[in-house]
């Protein structure tokens, strides 16, 4: 992938000479998600039952694996390099069933124009959709390459073996694929069973493997949809309203004119850009067209003080996901708790950038989109184009950990490109765009309540209030640069995404035994700030909720949290997390110095994918309120590990990302306007504060599925965070984030 | 007949030192088990803590990443470094063992339990000023702050002034303990906050110019000081603010630690108003009302100067498109050459944050101030000027605040000049600072003894 | 106006008060500094100009004339890593990698500065620099590493 990907297109690719496979076929569009299905993010996928994986999407093998006669391999995926590794999981996984060296295969990620169409990237689903699909496809294909050695051989399979691309007879004699691939053999279905390897025998799935993408990111190539220079490439920048809905009365293009290397003003309804030839002049005019814009504005939002009151009092639709009709009477000795978290951002380093180029008839779009197909469908709504005459290309951006601005990047770039066509138009986003429009994670509410009989949980309640977590694009209606132009368009009606994954009330059913338990998701529609998908949706604040919760029961019935939890717990494979990471803690020994305090906290991402327990240890300082993290054990199982190093890096970065959540982070607003516009503003975790360790126990399960990893640290990070300031302190707050002057407040003088 | 002269007058050496020292002679006071939490009053506790938050304790009795209040923060004096010792309970190295009354006298006479002399590097001189009542609250929210074991480094200091018999006869000159006396004719609001600042904030510590033994010109009180290398503005008459200071001013500053049409507190200050936050308002409000008071009205002419200060910050267009356009006029008042020119400077690296009292919609960012309406630019010295720009503001930890990065790396010296030079000339009235060369040479020498 | 990136002199023609990461970026084609801010709150633009880590971002062109500039690209090849660059590789210390260049380029003037940091160093000194995929504890470790790589002569550690 040294060249720009977007230099070839389709046509060029399906006619490239020397292969000897030339049919490529995408899944037949009957197959392929519609938006609505799109929509359901995070719901597992509904599945053909008998294909595994995206195969029942795709099910064409070509579609997935291509050999040309040279014996180079490419491997497609719908999925794509969000910074998490998975290019480097799914060449493993394809390696091993093939039987090659990972450096012999080439990976193709989300192209509308050449990969098949596997929704977004997200809901740590990358290994579950196409790692499984891609490992057995591969399997197939390598069981395909066999049969055929064996007519050409004239040897029965069993007397064949495979190894690093070659098919060897025990007569000596071998044939490599390369040379076995003719025509159109590859373009069959997938059969629902494959010939998968012996877990035991595995050679690459397992060993950490380094990362194929980091050479090129240390040494400055071009690797990000910022870094992309195209030809003949101009520059744009959109000056953004100053608040959501703020109308545009004017704008004084006088000013702006006289800016050097303007090429255009492009307005359409309230929605304003410019563009110009060089970046920085770019940045000049949009400045120059700030200043003289004059907008009419509107106090929307709520007053920030009154937040969670407001938001508990906007009408619900009441989902009652676990238990009865009725209320649990819970009866003398009952503990109720309530907990919140605000609206928190994604906050990219990089801010969102897309480049666009409308020519021909054909308007291509490079986006670091997580979902190619579902934008690419969103802006041929926005452009009022048949989706075939529009193709979005994932390029890398910097890491996105849910729905940030990146969609609306590559909306930008449409809209821009198609008001200056012929020429590419490279338009990114300055920090204060990503900060004060990207969707936040919603913010949210729960109340626990429940009973003990001695250390036993009898009785259970959970409630939880929130936002969607879920407004990605498309329909078109979900890019913020819609609706700014006229005629606008507006976002579609927030739904609720079903359990098991669930959105806010994802995590929200207790993982723990009890017999009478009732969970009830009060789902609000009305959004007064921007909400989206933020890395884990509710399983954020439920794990936060339900952990901090059984912490306290743990206390009111004098028990170890951990022997508290065990007791109420039956899943082995939870039972091993959780005792891994109390024993790699050294949680029995643990001896509390002053001042600090030590918490722990375990949940099953989705309830149905990877474990993930964590302990961690604090020092929290009385006088300023300053939470110090100072060792962090975390154990993980998320099915088979296909790269142990790669998801240690993953949940490393999770568990600081939470504590950064958790310590320090809310969206700040006042009744008109955003106003965490930067880092000053919406300050995040640095150096000074990461804990001194963090050790992350990868527990693999050979042969087991792939559960995913990337989301599995965020609720249990933030829980255990908070039994440790409990542990440490004597008090329990109960509302995120943990900032020194609630600390200060609530630990008293 | 010399002979007797000189035995004469060692005789009266003798008995004068045989005086002062009978003067400087201080008893111990007797050690007692530290009190247990319980013995003080909760409400008593809290209120220590707004006191404490308004003396700003924390500072100089705090370590640069220490625990707070154990001690052994370094203060650099022109005579050498005193450190700051530790006012935690612990029995050993604390004040644990210490009455009321010795922490009492601590406060009003500048003598420790032991009976030693403290070095005025301890504002005793303003601490006098602080009520019974109040020094009760502050020892019960001392007494009850976590213990900490930690020995105050050995001050380091020139002699003779490491005798410490010495600051008797400092004190004898300049300690006035007579306490603060109300003034009938003002407010309650106004007494109150003169209370503070003459007292436990000792602003004046800062805020007003020292004399060669080290303490406060009388005659210039609060007319501007001195504080860790960094200048103290003027509190009185003297202010140079563009914008002239009111109390709602104030008080935004204070307990903000900015106020958009004034400043940002930098240097030492950041501190005191990071502490201030914490306080109940209605005392800093008081500290506002006293403050401006002592400012004293603006005349006509500066409201006038500063309503056209205002009006120009809010329109101002320097980082839009004309950019290029502002730096070639500029250029022209400068003679300096091309590459260390102020304004090609200001334009590439400060007006994307410091661009216009109201931020142009949708492309706001920094949230820095209009540099037209800093009193920073109008002091009588570039010292803090240049030290913000070498040094920035760094971002404390997971606080919002603000952010300035730097430029100790990115420019040469004489590129800060240059950028000093222009900033003082374009957005001031006031008369070029002509040692900016020199200040810029020893800021940065500063910070290379010692780094970050 | 003449710029001296990477050893080499560049003729540039742009307005004097551009930013270095823009003149880089957009006109040298060099990708390693990245904009993240714009403001001089995250170094992801970080860039070492004569021995200092300076934030390319707000740094104007006109002030850099005469000075020695590196960026990461100067640093080694994808071919021929440097010391820093094999360290991050060798300990695997990216995720999205988007702040990546800018933490090399802060370690490499640490290093330069201060060949046997201690942890407690590098954290402070490494303070100015952002990361958003919480790669921080692989960070640090790099850059001991690379302390340890440029310590027995930058022979250290296998190439990526
Ligand atoms: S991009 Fe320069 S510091 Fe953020
Ligand atoms: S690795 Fe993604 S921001 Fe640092």
């Amino acid at each position: 992938m040294s060249a720009a990907p977007g230099s070839l297109t389709r046509r060029e690719f399906l006619t490239r000479g020397g292969a000897l496979i030339v049919s490529f076929s995408l899944a037949p569009r009957i197959l392929a998600a519609s938006p609505q299905e799109a929509q359901n993010i995070g719901k597992e996928p509904v599945k053909e039952p008998a294909l595994p994986g995206s195969l029942s999407k795709a099910p064409l093998l070509d579609s997935w694996i291509r050999i040309d006669a040279d014996g180079t391999i490419t491997v497609f995926t719908g999925k794509a390099e969000l910074g998490q590794g998975i290019k480097t999981a799914l060449i493993q996984v394809a390696a091993e069933e093939l039987v090659v060296e990972p450096r012999s295969i080439n990976l193709v990620t989300a192209d509308t124009g050449r990969t098949p169409n596997e929704g977004y990237t997200a809901g740590s689903q990358s290994m579950q959709d196409s790692a499984t699909a891609i490992m057995h496809a591969a399997a197939q294909v390598r069981a395909i390459l066999v049969a055929l050695a064996s007519q050409r051989l004239n040897l029965p399979a069993e007397q064949l073996t495979v190894h690093l691309g070659v098919i060897r007879g025990n007569d000596g004699r071998s044939i490599t694929y390369g040379q076995l691939v003719t025509g159109e053999t590859l373009h069959v279905r997938a059969n629902p069973q494959s010939p998968l390897r012996d877990p035991k025998t595995r050679g690459v799935i397992g060993k950490s493997m380094q990362r194929v993408d980091i050479p090129a990111k240390v040494t400055g190539r071009a690797i990000y949809v910022q870094d992309l220079r195209l030809p003949d490439m101009v520059h744009a920048r959109v000056v953004r309203p100053p608040s959501y809905g703020a109308r545009l009365i004017s704008i004084d293009s006088a000013r702006v004119q006289k800016v050097p290397g303007l090429l255009r003003i492009v307005r359409n309804g309230s929605y304003i850009a410019v563009v110009a030839e060089r970046e920085y002049q770019a940045i000049q005019a949009m400045r120059a067209l700030a200043q003289g814009a004059k907008w009419e504005e509107r106090a929307t939002l709520p007053q920030p003080a009154d937040l969670y009151n407001y938001f508990q009092k906007l009408p619900t639709q009441d989902y009652i996901d676990l238990g009865g009709a009725a209320d649990i009477a819970l009866g003398p000795g009952s503990i109720t708790s309530t907990y919140r978290r605000p609206y928190q951002m994604h906050g990219s380093i990089g801010p969102s950038c897309a480049v666009g180029l409308s020519k021909d008839g054909i308007v291509t779009i490079w986006s670091h989109t997580q979902g190619v197909y579902p934008l690419r469908d969103a802006l041929a709504e926005l452009l009022k184009a048949p989706p075939d005459r529009v193709r979005v290309i994932h390029m890398e951006g910097s890491g996105c950990y849910g729905h940030n601005g990146a969609d609306d990047a590559g909306a930008d770039a449409a809209l821009i490109a198609t008001a200056f066509p012929g020429r590419p138009v490279r338009v990114q986003w300055m920090r204060e765009d990503e900060h004060a429009w990207e969707p936040y994670g919603s913010v949210m509410v729960s109340t626990a309540r429940a009973r003990l009989d001695g250390s036993n949980i009898t009785e259970w309640q959970y409630e939880v209030w929130s936002n969607t977590h879920n407004n990605r694009p498309a329909p078109a209606g979900q890019l913020s640069p819609a609706w700014a132009i006229e005629p606008p368009f507006t976002p579609s009606a927030p739904k609720p995404a079903p359990l098991p994954a669930g959105g806010g009330n994802r995590n929200a059913l207790p993982i723990y035994k009890f017999p009478n338990a009732r969970v009830v998701h009060h789902f609000v529609p009305g959004m007064p700030l921007r909400v989206s998908a933020l890395r884990a949706l509710g399983a954020y604040h439920n794990v936060f909720s339900i952990e901090s919760f059984i912490d306290e029961l743990a206390a009111a019935a004098r028990a170890d949290p951990i022997d508290f939890r065990l007791r109420h717990l039956d899943d082995a494979r939870a039972r091993d997390v959780i005792s891994t990471a109390a024993e790699r803690f050294g949680w029995s020994q643990y001896r509390r110095q002053r001042g600090r305090g030590r918490g722990f906290a375990f949940a099953r991402y989705k309830n149905y994918a990877a474990y993930c327990a964590v302990v961690l240890e604090v020092e929290v300082d009385r006088e300023s309120g300053s939470i110090r993290p100072l060792r962090v054990v975390a154990a993980i199982d998320s099915g088979e590990a296909v790269n142990p190093d790669g998801m240690r890096n993953q949940t490393e970065g999770g568990i600081i990302q939470s504590l950064s959540w958790s310590l320090y982070e809310a969206v700040t607003f006042d009744t008109t306007r955003i106003t965490s516009r930067d880092w000053s503003t919406y300050p995040i975790m640095r150096f000074s504060n990461v804990p001194e360790t963090i050790d992350v126990h990868v527990i693999t399960r050979p042969g087991m599925p792939f559960l995913g990893t990337g989301e599995a640290a965020q609720g249990p990070t933030a829980a255990a965070l908070a039994n440790a300031v409990a542990d440490a302190t004597g008090v329990r707050i109960r509302e995120l984030p943990f900032t020194r002057s609630r600390v200060k407040a609530a630990v008293g003088l | 007949m010399a002979r007797r002269i000189i035995l004469g007058l060692l005789l009266v050496l003798c008995v004068l030192s045989a005086v002062f020292v009978a003067f400087a002679w201080r008893t111990a006071i007797a050690p007692v088990e530290p009190p247990a939490r319980s013995t003080f009053d909760t409400a008593l506790i809290a209120r220590g803590a707004s006191l404490a938050a308004i003396g700003d304790c924390v500072s100089c009795h705090t370590a640069p990443e220490g625990k707070p209040y154990a001690g052994g923060f370094p203060l650099h004096t022109q005579f050498g470094t005193i450190y700051g010792t530790n006012i935690t309970p612990d029995a050993e190295t604390g004040i644990g063992r210490w009455t009321l009354p010795a922490f009492r006298r601590a406060m009003h006479e500048g003598v420790d339990r032991e009976g030693r002399h403290l070095y005025p590097a301890f504002p005793y001189d303003h601490f006098t000023n602080v009520s019974d009542d109040d020094l009760q609250a502050l020892y019960a929210f001392l007494m009850t702050r976590e213990p900490v074991r930690a020995e105050t480094p050995p001050n380091d200091l020139t002699f003779p002034l490491n005798f410490r018999m010495l600051i008797a006869g400092w004190k004898l000159l300049y300690l006035e303990s007579t306490g603060f006396r109300p003034d009938p004719a003002q407010s309650g609001d106004w007494n109150r906050g003169a209370y503070l600042v003459r007292g436990l904030g000792h602003c004046g510590a800062c805020h007003t110019p020292r004399n060669a033994l080290g303490a406060e010109k009388l005659d210039l009180d609060l007319g501007g000081g001195e504080a860790e290398g960094w200048h103290a503005p003027a509190l009185n008459a003297a202010t140079t603010a563009p914008i002239p200071w009111t109390a709602d001013a104030l008080l935004r500053y204070l307990r903000r630690g900015a106020d958009e049409t004034h400043d940002t507190a930098i240097g030492p200050m950041a501190a005191v108003v990071n502490n201030l936050s914490a306080v109940p308002e209605s005392e800093v409000r008081s500290i506002a009302t006293y403050i401006a008071s002592v400012m004293g009205p603006a005349d006509e002419q500066r409201q006038k100067r500063a309503s056209q200060i205002v009006a120009k910050a809010r329109g101002a267009n320097e980082a839009s498109g004309s950019v290029s356009e502002v730096q070639r006029q500029d250029a022209k008042k400068s003679d300096l050459a091309p590459q260390s020119n102020g304004a090609a400077i200001y334009a590439g690296s400060c007006a994307v944050c410091h661009v216009a009292l109201e931020r142009p919609a949708g492309s706001a960012s920094g949230n820095a101030l209009h540099l037209g309406l800093s009193t920073t630019l109008s002091l009588p010295t570039p010292v803090n000027l240049i030290r913000v720009i070498l040094q920035g503001i760094a971002p404390a930890d997971g606080e919002r605040g603000p952010i300035m990065p730097g430029y100790a790396g990115a420019f040469t010296d004489a590129q800060v000049g240059a950028l000093v030079s222009y900033l003082r000339a374009t957005y001031t009235d006031r008369p070029e600072w002509t040692d900016v060369d020199r200040q810029v040479r020893k800021a940065r020498q500063s910070f290379a003894e010692a780094p970050e | 106006m003449n710029l001296d990136i990477n050893g080499k002199t560049f003729q540039i023609d742009a307005d004097p008060t551009t930013p270095l990461l823009y003149i880089l970026r957009d006109q040298l084609q060099l990708n390693g500094a990245k904009f993240g801010c714009g403001l001089g709150q995250c170094g992801a633009c970080t860039v070492i100009v004569d021995k200092q880590p300076v934030f390319s971002c707000i740094t104007p062109v006109s002030a850099l004339q005469g000075r020695k500039i590196r960026t990461i690209e100067g640093l080694g090849t994808l071919e021929n890593p440097g010391p820093v660059q094999r360290a991050f590789i060798e300990e695997q210390a990216a995720q999205c990698g988007y702040c990546i260049p800018g933490m090399m380029m802060r370690a490499q003037a640490l290093l330069e500065q201060n060949p046997a940091p201690s942890k407690s160093d590098i954290r402070r000194y490494m303070n100015a620099n952002l990361c958003r995929c919480g790669t921080h504890m692989r960070i640090l470790r790099a850059v001991e590493r690379a302390a340890a790589f440029v310590k027995d002569g930058g022979k250290g550690g296998t190439a990526g």
